[in-house]
């Protein structure tokens, strides 16, 4: 009642409505209906937590041992020859001593090698160096050299071999599966959630029962965002304790790690709604919308190195790779994760996903549709 | 009796779709704290007429104020103190009834108890229910508590009794009197005469989008009858429908 006597005295134009309390009222049956929905739970937890229970439990694919050559080391000598005859193991020749060190400490090689002749002998004397950051590569390679040293034909050639190990972290498959799959996630979240919702509540006239109050369009853009946001980070906070508690996921700076991953979530979720709305704008039914966005999600779920490092990729590949928003997404997620690198340090991955924001809204602007 | 009050004022109202038009030329008033009723077939422009004046559709030419508020101007003012019932809407999915209404009141920011909303189209037994699980009277009963949320002057109600049983249809009258008994004037669609004849104050004849009738449902009867209209066969004192509400009871069915 008491409004009501409010709205006759009022002039026009102002009367205590609040965007912010319609907002958040939006907001929150969003947020509501997004819980119930099976497809959202499935496409942002359930989809990337089998891949990651997959991955986790499976361990890392085709085993090669990349071996580093340390600068100055003997290159023509039988034991190097035989070690490229395994077929395993790969040489990784003409990288300065510093460069070495950063690959073994991150165990992107899994352990250098160092052969000299001995001084006043026919003999060899063979120094290699393990990395904790990759334990289990580099006891393949130690048997691998155990067998060559007892080999009959190098026996007389190998006086010894001197083995030792540094300490740096251990890089699992997790440390890559795991952020290429949460992007996937905000991705799928960002995409179908957004494309879905929007059709549906345009069709269904719910969007046309809205306009009938005072609520502003922003309002409803915005409380729908809101609601998608919370959801994706919730899905991502999930999958990144779920990844850390139980498969050893590496969080380097703990909590902080996981402040910055969320932030980068956010961004992401912000950026790939935009192709949301877009699809929603051009789909004239539902059924219309997952071919369209898989046109969208799928080129990037196999080409965003999602399960392989984009530098696996055939080289005509790799330009069509670095076009797309997900392998920024992926590449600042794994180096805030892992190498712990700040925010401001993947600050060109943030502007690429920024400048592709800007895009995809522009068109989303001209081709969404409100009725 | 005073001069009523008009709360609506259609003048020259034109709706043209591309070429087509629906509407040509209506002008009525509507008075405050009566029960108005367009009345009309399919595609006559009943709900055209009715969505303008809700300010959710544009209007080809015309003047229209609704409480002294230009629809052109001050749609947000209209909007803050009408309720509008469309002809077909949907609510949000996956929310029960408790949580469409309190995402109405965040939306027109009213500040109500969700079940006395409910209270008063007597769905308190469905609070949880989902929208989509409720039977079509009950539907329409909901329709009707979220347009009573912001406390409105006007409430619009498209078409609120087709496709309902005769049980449910006298039930949605009994809540529209009872709204417009509390202050609230009601503009209805309907093409049921019946219902015009029962419920409304003051009733337009829209065919084709114009109007050619327009006054109390008495005084258009008499009219007829005095022109020496009779029908052709004598009316008995009851009809079907009047048996069949006899032998089934007139209480709620849903
Ligand atoms: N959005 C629209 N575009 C084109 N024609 C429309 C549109 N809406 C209604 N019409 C036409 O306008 C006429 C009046 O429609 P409407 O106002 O819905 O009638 P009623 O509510 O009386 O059944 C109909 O012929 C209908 O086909
Ligand atoms: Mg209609």
């Amino acid at each position: 009642m008491q409004k009501d006597i409010q709205n006759s005295n009022a002039p026009s134009g102002a009367n205590g409505y609040s965007n912010t309390t319609a907002t958040l009222a939006l907001a929150k049956a969003s947020f509501r209906s997004i819980m119930r929905s099976p497809s959202a739970v499935v496409f942002t937890l359930a989809f990337p937590l089998i891949f990651i229970l997959v991955f986790g439990f499976l361990g890392g694919g085709g085993t090669h041992i990349d071996v580093g050559i340390t600068p100055g080391s003997d290159v023509n000598n039988p034991v190097i020859g035989m070690m490229e005859k395994t077929g395993m193991i790969r040489l990784v020749k003409d990288k300065t001593k510093a460069e070495f060190d950063k690959l073994l400490e991150k165990g992107n090689v899994d352990a250098m090698i160092d052969v000299h002749r001995k001084v006043n002998a026919p003999a060899y004397s063979v120094n290699v160096v393990y990395t904790s950051a990759s334990r289990d590569k580099g006891g393949i390679l130690k048997s691998v050299l155990n067998n060559l040293f007892y080999d009959k034909t190098l026996k007389p050639s190998v006086a010894e071999i001197r083995e030792s190990t540094i300490t740096g972290r251990e890089y699992k498959t997790i440390d890559f599966i795991l952020p290429g799959q949460l992007g996937f996630s905000l991705l799928s979240t960002g995409v179908f959630g957004t494309a879905f919702v929007f059709l549906s509540l345009r069709q269904t006239l719910v969007i046309k029962r809205f306009f009938a109050t005072p609520v502003k369009r922003s309002s409803i853009v915005i409380g729908e965002g809101i609601a998608r946001i919370g959801f994706a980070l919730i899905g991502a906070l999930f999958i990144i304790l779920l990844g850390h508690f139980f498969f050893g996921f590496t969080l380097i700076h703990g909590a902080v790690t996981v402040v910055n991953m969320l932030l980068l979530a956010t961004l992401g979720v912000i950026v790939f709604m935009g192709f949301g709305f877009i699809i929603s704008g051009i789909a004239k039914n539902e059924s219309m919308i997952p071919p369209i966005s898989n046109i969208v999600t799928l080129p990037q779920f196999l080409l965003s190195g999602t399960f392989f490092s984009i530098e696996a990729f055939p080289n005509w590949l790799q330009p069509i790779s670095r076009a797309l928003p997900l392998t920024y997404l992926n590449d600042a997620m794994r180096k805030v994760a892992f190498e712990g690198l700040g925010l401001w340090d993947v600050k060109f991955q943030i502007m690429i996903l920024l400048i592709w924001g800007i895009g995809i809204y522009a068109v989303a602007v001209k081709v969404f549709k409100w009725e | 009796m005073e001069t009523p009050k008009a709360i609506i004022s259609v003048k020259n109202l034109v709706k043209k779709y591309d070429d087509f038009v629906a509407v040509q030329g209506l002008s009525f008033d509507v008075y405050e704290h009566e029960i108005f009723g367009l009345l009309g077939p399919n595609g006559a422009g009943k709900t055209t007429t009715l969505e303008i004046i809700e300010t959710l559709r544009d209007k080809t030419s015309g003047e229209i104020t609704v409480d002294g508020f230009s629809v052109d101007k001050q749609a947000q003012e209209i909007k803050q103190i009408i309720g509008v019932q469309l002809q077909a809407a949907g609510y949000y999915p996956n929310l029960n009834l408790v949580e469409l209404i309190e995402l109405f009141a965040g939306l027109y920011g009213a500040d109500i108890k969700p079940m006395e909303m409910l209270e008063k189209v007597n769905l308190q037994d469905k609070a949880k229910a989902k929208y989509k699980a409720l039977s079509g009277g009950q539907k329409q009963r909901f329709s009707i508590a979220t347009t009573l949320i912001n406390q409105p002057k006007i409430i619009f109600l498209d078409e609120p009794t087709t496709g309902l049983d005769p049980q449910a249809r006298r039930n949605l009258w009994d809540l529209i009197t009872e709204i417009r008994n509390a202050g609230t004037t009601v503009v209805i669609t309907t093409h049921y005469m019946d219902e015009a004849e029962q419920l409304c104050d003051r009733v337009a004849f829209v065919e084709r989008g114009e109007i050619i009738a327009l006054d109390t449902p008495d005084n258009l009867i008499d009219q007829l009858v005095n022109s020496g209209f009779e029908r052709k066969k004598e009316v008995k004192k009851a009809n079907l429908e009047d048996v069949f509400i006899n032998l089934t009871g007139k209480e709620w069915r849903e």
